[in-house]
């Protein structure tokens, strides 16, 4: 079968539960695709581990004790650690590191099946929104190969648009699956913040961190995230002990009566027109479906920029400060002392970003400044949730745009990084807020670059998102649009 | 309001970064660039807003849980060193500290 890389999570699913393939086969199939690293997706490849993986899956499938996605193929994004790949981050700080243990969720889809082909490429400790800032050389977008594909996980969208894996993990702090899905017209899904354990996912701000799945369509990621959801107790503290769902028992729910809150902050002049065109018409085709587009507004939307920026970097000083050279990573070949070993080796191991923000957040929480603005964020932060909770008194879930624009070229915002920091003005409310939130391919705008539509769905209403994804993938096949050659 | 030069070298300090001094004057006028749009925040009224830790804290009470204070792990030493810069007979090793 020529086409296993072009077949949905479900499909390879069904095909290797029935042997009519198996999962050396697949495997295979996707290391060959691999070769040669397109697009510079992949940070590590072992095809060794990768069919040994895929070995075991077989031996399941034969006696009769697989799991429900065995075989299936999953790339993990470099931010969650693994035992059998080497884990970088993106940074040269973890140049080579290798993991005692697995992340919660890389093992729990281990444990539902998945076979690992490797880990993907992404900014820097998961700092960015164009996969520009990783050390080990950005990403391409495999629809326009002088584009960024987005970020921070840009390797993970790349690789599903590019047919290179099925499926992939990936992590959104402030936007970081949502666009990069939207900027490489693939779907992904972030769950609401508590709902996937956080555990050996390599932290940047622990209180907006959260895994997801990155695929082809809704009920792939349906698929992924029931798997890799649940309480993880006794490792992650911020973990909700809440029981798995089956995420994709809902996915053909009819849509008659939802009510779709369009929020109007989100469609200002900030907006391209062409990105606006598609959303409308994703929009156009919900009412079609029956739903009910509801006007509503979020008004501390363009707050929510310098809320996210000042809590982010907070958090992230204060993670980042286990890199100091002495347990694992980087550390300067020569220094005086103990101070100037830890400046030394942070100055060489960190790239621009990641320094920017551990500055800024050293800043923020420094004495005399801290009630100034890290206390004030957190209390803007709060309100920025209470107005999600006013907004979805008269809707169910709310839409607009992922992104300001298309994937933009390489280099058009290399030296302001301000200029990035406003184009995540969309999915950093829902952020903040901890809500659920995803990207659905709605069109294609400027150079035919593709376009997401994002829907927000209130606390742990991830099953209503995935139904509404699934309902406009059932009536337009976007989602099923391929860059040339693949 | 503006950071200093002098602010730089502080924080730097604090972050223990060591910063050529290019890198601390770009880092000046970005770091200066993103306070730009920060001051909008200054003028949000707040009084009597409690602060979000959890975000899930917005519909539900969240304490952060404690578990029984017992060893878990199993001793993993030679694993955990094993990407370690510098280690010897199972020891972290670092620059001299005390003469």
């Amino acid at each position: 079968m020529s086409d296993l890389h072009n077949l949905s999570v479900k499909a390879l699913a069904t095909l290797l539960q029935t042997k009519e393939v198996s999962a050396v086969e697949v495997a295979t199939r996707f290391l060959a695709r691999m070769g040669g690293n397109p697009h510079n997706a992949f940070l590590d490849i072992d095809s060794e581990v990768t069919l040994a993986q895929a070995r075991a899956s077989d031996a399941k499938l034969a006696d009769g004790t697989a799991g429900p996605l065995e075989g299936v193929p999953v790339a993990h994004k470099d931010v969650f650690v693994t035992r059998d790949f080497a884990t970088t981050a993106g940074s040269k700080m973890l140049s080579g590191y290798r993991s005692p243990f697995d992340a919660t969720v890389v093992q729990r889809l281990r444990t539902a099946g998945m076979v690992t082909l490797g880990k993907l490429n992404c900014d820097e400790f998961a700092m960015g929104s164009a996969n520009e800032n990783s050390a080990y050389g950005p990403v391409q977008n495999p629809w326009d190969t002088a584009r960024v594909p987005g970020g921070s996980s840009g390797g993970s969208a790349a690789a599903v648009a590019a047919g290179l894996a099925p499926a992939a993990t990936g992590t959104d702090t402030g936007g970081s699956i949502r666009q990069p899905a939207s900027f490489c017209g693939i779907t992904g899904i972030k769950p609401t913040y508590g709902r996937a354990s956080r555990y050996g996912m390599i932290a940047y701000a622990s209180s907006l961190d959260q895994a997801g799945p990155m695929a082809r369509s809704a009920e792939d990621c349906a698929l992924l995230l029931g798997a890799m959801c649940g309480g993880d107790i006794d490792r992650d503290s911020t973990s909700l002990d809440m029981p798995t769902e089956d995420f994709a028992a809902s996915l053909n729910n009819s849509l008659e009566g939802l009510r779709i809150g369009v929020p109007k902050e989100f469609f200002g002049e900030g907006l391209h027109a062409d990105v606006r065109a598609a959303v409308d018409g994703a929009l156009r085709e919900y009412e079609k479906l029956g739903a009910k587009l509801v006007p509503i507004s979020l008004p501390r939307t363009e707050l929510s920029i310098p809320v996210y920026y000042i809590i982010a970097p907070a958090e992230a000083s204060s993670n980042l400060s286990r890199f100091d050279g002495v347990k694992f990573g980087h550390r300067a070949k020569d220094y005086t002392d103990l101070v100037d070993m830890y400046k030394k080796t942070r100055a060489e191991g960190f790239g621009n970003e990641v320094k920017r923000r551990i500055m800024t957040g050293a800043y923020v929480l420094s004495h005399g400044y801290y009630d100034a603005y890290y206390l004030q964020a957190q209390k803007i932060r709060r309100m920025i949730a209470d107005d999600f909770q006013n907004a979805f008194k008269e809707c169910d879930v709310i839409a607009g745009p992922v992104a300001p624009s298309v994937a933009w070229k390489f280099g058009e915002n290399a030296n302001d990084p301000v200029a990035d920091y406003l184009a995540d003005i969309f999915t950093l409310p829902a952020s903040l807020a901890g809500l659920p939130g995803m990207s659905v391919p709605a069109g294609f705008g400027a150079g035919n670059m593709p376009v997401g539509l994002q829907l927000i769905g209130n606390y742990f209403k991830e099953a209503q998102l995935l139904n509404t994804a699934h309902r406009l993938q059932q009536a337009t096949d976007f989602h099923l649009q391929k860059p040339a050659g693949v | 309001m503006s950071l200093t030069s002098q602010d730089i070298a502080r924080i730097a300090n604090l972050a223990r970064l060591e910063l050529k001094p290019e890198e601390s004057e770009r880092m000046l006028t970005q770091i200066n660039g993103f306070f730009g749009i920060v001051e909008a925040m200054q003028a949000v009224d707040t009084t009597g807003i409690t602060p979000m830790a959890h975000p899930v804290a917005a519909i539900q009470d969240i304490t952060l849980r404690l578990r029984p204070d017992v060893a878990s792990e199993p001793n993993q030493r030679d694993l955990n060193q094993q990407s370690a810069p510098a280690v010897e007979r199972g020891l972290f090793l670092v620059p001299k500290v005390i003469e």
